[in-house]
């Protein structure tokens, strides 16, 4: 490691030893994606067909499903996050280890889909740096293996040596406020929160509803 | 089951009630708010053994505002019958029957959760929405998408953020 100068992020200015560690890392990395499943509504019925055998995610290294948050490595959101369990599902991604990913798997977890409710988040971009969004109400298992396959390819791009040397630790917001990732801006989270007077609805006399 | 309504039920509920049209087969009565519980009671020495339903409705514009309702199941009569007490929403209180049937909890607790609707005897707690919630959700003038909805969520991370930066 002596050879080692700090270099940036980018691999064009890493050197040789960083660029080939990099490689063997990513590599380890990329093929060993143990799952957390957050099965939360359906989602999680097509998550354990994709676990199972007829789908089979063993092929990517990824069947190892860990009901432990410190043994994962990718956290898989599967379903409807509302704002009661929210706090949970942030506790299970501040106790996984770094590095760690984050899969919003379903329309739900991507954007609240049709849940426009006040229960639900918008979308698990909320309280969570999201790697790959699978849309799909639910996703067919093999919608999920692909998100799994483009995280890996994600995970190849990324220089975890380079990291070390800039003595950055890897992954997340922990404690600071900040993601790492700026979260959906596609998701129009201002809209949460408006408050709508009554006396800006229409509502009917009530003339017409006597019924009981 | 019988569409119309049933002398022994009229001869529980007494002067009280006044009767409803009939729905879904259900003969239905409104009672005084005050005299629900002396009214469910009666019914229950009748032999309505148990309380199927416990909700409420919000008629917004019109006043008195809610209409709680109870819906009662007699087995040994084959009766069914429904009755209703309104109430307003500046005094949303009314009487509880968990003494009369203690499952009526379930349906009183997710009422006051969703109207703010209070039982008198009653727990009053939260039953779906996280303690510490403000609104009611099922109230008409409450907005689908909610008032600050994150707020809870927030109060958490912040009071959590803090605790991990002490240590």
């Amino acid at each position: 490691m002596g050879s080692l100068t700090p270099v940036g992020s980018a691999d064009s200015q890493a050197g040789f030893f960083a660029t080939q560690a990099d490689a063997l890392i990513n590599w380890g990395r990329k093929n060993s994606l143990w799952p957390m499943p957050l099965g939360l509504s359906c989602c999680g019925i097509e998550l354990m067909a994709m676990i199972g055998p007829k789908f089979d995610i063993a092929r990517f290294g990824a069947e190892a499903a860990r009901f432990s948050p410190r043994q994962c490595d990718v956290l898989i959101v599967a379903g409807t996050l509302t704002w009661k369990m929210a706090e949970a599902c942030r506790t299970i991604y501040d106790q996984m280890p770094d590095p760690k990913w984050v899969i919003a798997m379903g329309v739900c977890s991507s954007s609240g889909g049709m849940y426009d409710s006040y229960a639900v988040t918008q979308g698990v971009d909320m309280i969570l740096p999201v790697d790959v969004y699978v849309p799909g109400c639910p996703p067919r298992p093999d919608a999920v293996i692909d998100a799994l396959m483009k995280l890996q390819k994600k995970i190849e791009r990324e220089s975890p040596t380079g990291r070390l040397a800039q003595g950055v630790l890897e992954g997340g917001d922990e404690g600071t406020g900040a993601f790492s990732m700026p979260p959906n801006q596609a998701v129009t989270t201002h809209r949460i929160g408006t408050y709508v007077a009554p006396g800006d609805m229409t509502p009917g006399d009530g003339s017409e509803d006597q019924s009981s | 089951m019988s569409a119309t309504s049933d002398e022994r039920i009229e001869a529980a509920l007494g002067q009280d009630a006044t009767a409803r049209e009939a729905r879904d087969g259900m003969a239905t009565y409104i009672v005084p708010r005050a005299a629900a519980h002396d009214a469910l009671s009666r019914l229950k020495g009748a032999g309505f053994e148990s309380v199927t339903l416990v909700t409420a409705i919000d008629r917004m514009p019109r006043e008195p505002r809610f209409e709680v309702y109870w819906q009662l199941l007699s087995l040994q009569h084959k009766l069914r019958v429904r009755v209703v007490a309104e109430v307003p929403e500046d005094d949303a209180h009314v009487a509880s029957v968990v003494d009369l049937w203690p499952g009526a909890g379930y349906g009183e607790r997710e009422c006051f959760d969703m109207f703010g609707i209070e039982f008198d005897g009653g727990s009053n707690q939260r039953l779906l929405m996280p303690d510490g919630y403000d609104h009611f959700p099922l109230r008409k003038d409450f907005p689908h998408q909610g008032i600050e909805p994150d707020r809870l969520y927030r109060e958490w991370e912040r009071e959590r953020r803090s605790e991990a930066g002490k240590s």
